[in-house]
């Protein structure tokens, strides 16, 4: 079933969506903010521009956007997947705890931010281009990969401040990342044959959205960047 | 003795004649004071482990042990008291900030202590709760401008979604981590008991409480943790923290050391883990990011939940309370200066915030002044000790209050102020498994209950005298409040009078 966006003001547009069974695709957005909010049991294909928190708490759902989305993509994201073949804004994956988001183009500032993760339930963003400051800051866990394709600026695959804070999960960067200045509580190392076979089957799956080669990319040099501590600030206090 | 030497705080007193050395002491102790003398026959302790939290006082059977303030003093003067001179020591030792738990002790204007209530006398007589109804039931939530009727004279009864209270009263958010699952399930079971509503802090909500949901505010706070669709339906409302009284400005740490299992499960991070919750929201930077939170969540949970935003009391929060009026919010919540906390730098706890009376004062004048004040109702916390604190809160504007320090002393927390170290001997700071069982919810619930079925008399009897018959009528009253020992200044933010005026 398809959905005519234009006009459709957010809350009127989302009803339509919860009321829709089975799968359905959403035309002419214009960013309707907090598309798809909670939902667990179908798939979106959104064609225009969805507005800030698209996903918002998803909950199994899967939306696909066929161009760029705004801020606060999959923000407190539970379960699900979120595709975006183009670029996204700000905050994206905020507190995500479980399910996948692949970007195919660059990321705003403030990617992962939090992001947590428990037992099976392993939250993953994949980024194709390359991602803005801070991403990853208090990364609690799961996988954030920056895969820095397409790159025609010759700028760093991520910008200042990544893993600010970061105390759990991994992130990916394909890169040497010999520009980037990460913080003391991080260990910033090359990445080895075994660390790629984690992230292989989201590299997989991210080649599949978007038609790369996987062998290309998991050929590549990658830098893993992962927490020192699980208790970052333990030393800091005493007891008054 | 070493520079780092700091003489014990207080000391543990035996009475040897009445001492049976059954040992309860030193089995109940989680500080390790108390340690049997094999040889000797006798206890022995180390007083410099001892937090006073009076747990072998109580359990003692013989009524053998007090604990009393050391009285070894340094040579202090007004200016270097001996906790000043301590805390330089402290620091010195460590190079650590200093953490405390619970609220602000210093001795800041409490102005609950300067408001005085009315009665009537002669006219307008007092009216007796024993005999006539009362009604203490409040309604949190948006309420419309103005009455409405349709074209046969109808009311139009639709009203954005609304909280019950039985009275104006609710458990303020405590954590599940920073409180035990005992602790909470008491909270849980009072609630639905008491019809108010207790609240989960930020650290989710476990699997057994959701039975309690219609009674449970869920919270969404900077480091959303245990935050998902199912944990926002099953709340009656949804409170997203922007701030806390006892440490505004600042987020928070519970330690790896309590990130043991269901609080790992819950808050779906992994064990042994800081849960750290970042100072800001890191997607709210200004009203139109605080309404975009807002939205999302009553978007994810269908418009049935109000949604409350708490934040604490600061300089400017007239303003910023105008803000999250026009934010789409339903309910507002300010936490004071005073209020209580598991755990927070010192200085910031003793020196950053206002009182939570001059911050309800003056939030309800601005949002009567722009015309907003229906859009949202108004919640206060921030050391509400008793019912009269409640009438007090309600006559200088407030809907309802916000107690968490008060509910603890009735689970038995003896304000023994070392929350952050996990230990606590009375079950309800800790998820030591040894310790979490000495606080059986059965008991905890009920005497949750008592407390506010005593303070729902009192608030009662003090409305009766004055005249009233209902909150309502109650609510922003401020003629019914006198301040005694106020300047004008003060006075004039309260919108009271001086007693004799």
């Amino acid at each position: 079933m398809n959905i005519n966006a234009k006009n459709v003001d957010y809350k009127d547009l989302n009803e339509e969506i919860r009321n829709v069974q089975g799968d359905c695709t959403v035309s002419e957005c214009l960013g309707q903010r907090f598309m798809a909010a909670g939902m667990s049991d179908k798939t979106i294909t959104v064609t225009g521009i969805p507005g800030n928190a698209l996903g918002a708490y998803l909950n199994g759902a899967v939306i696909e956007v066929m161009g760029n989305a705004q801020d606060a993509v999959g923000d407190t994201m539970n379960d699900g997947e979120i595709i975006i073949h183009g670029n996204i804004g700000d905050a994206a994956g905020y507190a995500m705890r479980g399910g996948k988001i692949f970007v195919k183009g660059n990321a705003g500032y403030r990617a992962g931010i939090h992001m947590k993760a428990y037992k099976e339930k392993k939250p993953c963003i994949v980024i194709g281009g390359k991602a803005g400051s801070f991403l990853g800051e208090y990364q609690a866990g799961g996988t954030i990969i920056v895969l820095g394709l397409c790159d025609d600026t010759g700028s760093d695959i991520v910008g200042n401040y990544p893993s600010t804070g970061m105390h759990g999960g991994k992130m990916y960067l394909r890169s040497d990342c010999k520009n980037i200045e990460f913080p003391g509580q991080v260990s910033v190392k090359k990445a080895t044959a075994e660390d790629l076979k984690e992230i292989e089957e989201d590299i997989i799956k991210f080649c599949e959205h978007f038609e790369c080669d996987v062998n290309e990319i998991l050929n590549s040099e990658f830098t893993i960047v992962t927490p020192d501590s699980k208790n970052p600030y333990k030393q800091m206090y005493v007891a008054n | 003795m070493s520079v780092e030497f700091i003489y014990p705080e207080f000391e543990v007193v035996r009475n040897k004649d009445r001492c049976i050395a059954c040992r309860v002491c030193e089995r109940q102790c989680a500080n390790e004071v108390h340690k049997y003398d094999k040889d000797r026959g006798v206890l022995i302790s180390d007083e410099s482990k001892c937090v006073d939290c009076q747990r072998c006082v109580s359990l003692c059977p013989t009524r053998a042990l007090k604990i009393i303030k050391s009285d070894c003093t340094l040579k202090e003067n007004a200016n270097w008291k001996n906790d000043t001179i301590k805390e330089i020591y402290k620091q010195a030792n460590s190079g650590g900030v200093l953490l405390s738990s619970m609220g602000n002790p210093n001795p800041l204007p409490v102005y609950w202590d300067k408001i005085l209530i009315n009665a009537s006398q002669v006219t307008n007589p007092p009216i007796d709760p024993l005999r006539e109804p009362m009604e203490t039931r409040v309604f949190l939530g948006k309420k419309n401008e103005k009455v409405t009727r349709d074209e046969n004279g109808n009311l139009k009864c639709k009203l954005p979604p609304q909280i019950e209270l039985s009275m104006p009263v609710m458990f303020s958010a405590m954590s599940y981590g920073s409180i035990s699952y005992n602790a909470h399930e008491s909270l849980a079971r009072a609630a639905t008991e008491l019809g108010i509503l207790y609240n989960t802090g930020e650290g989710g909500l476990h699997e057994d409480f959701y039975c309690y949901g219609e009674n449970t505010i869920v919270q969404v706070a900077s480091g959303r943790f245990g935050v998902h669709k199912d944990y926002l339906e099953a709340g009656r409302a949804v409170e997203i923290k922007m701030g806390q009284g006892a440490k505004p400005g600042i987020g928070g740490h519970l330690p790896g050391t309590k990130i043991v299992g269901d609080v790992s499960r819950t808050r779906m991070i992994p064990e042994g883990s800081d849960a750290i919750s970042p100072a800001p929201h890191h997607d709210i930077y200004s009203i139109e990011d605080l309404r975009q939170l807002v939205f999302s969540l009553k978007e994810a949970t269908e418009y049935k939940k109000p949604v409350i935003v708490k934040v604490a009391a600061v300089h400017n929060i007239a303003a910023i309370a105008s803000g999250i009026a026009r934010s789409g919010a339903d309910i507002i919540a300010i936490d004071g200066f005073r209020g209580g906390t598991g755990a927070a730098p010192t200085r910031i706890r003793d020196n950053v915030g206002i009182p939570i009376e001059l911050a309800l004062a003056s939030v309800d004048q601005r949002l009567r002044d722009e015309g907003i004040r229906n859009n949202v109702s108004l919640v206060v916390g921030g050391s509400i000790r008793s019912a009269s604190d409640v009438v007090k809160a309600i006559a200088l504007g407030a809907d309802a209050c916000y107690v968490a320090t008060a509910a603890l002393l009735a689970l038995g927390c003896h304000l023994c102020r070392t929350c952050q170290t996990g230990k606590c001997n009375w079950g309800i700071a800790t998820q030591r498994p040894d310790l979490v069982k000495r606080l059986n919810p059965n008991v905890g619930s009920e005497r949750l209950v008592r407390l506010m079925t005593a303070w729902k008399h009192e608030i009662k009897e003090l409305m009766g005298g004055m005249g009233i018959n209902s909150i309502e009528a109650l609510r922003g009253n401020r003629l019914m409040l006198r301040g005694v020992g106020l300047n004008t200044r003060e006075l004039a933010i309260l919108g009271i009078s001086h007693a004799g005026e």
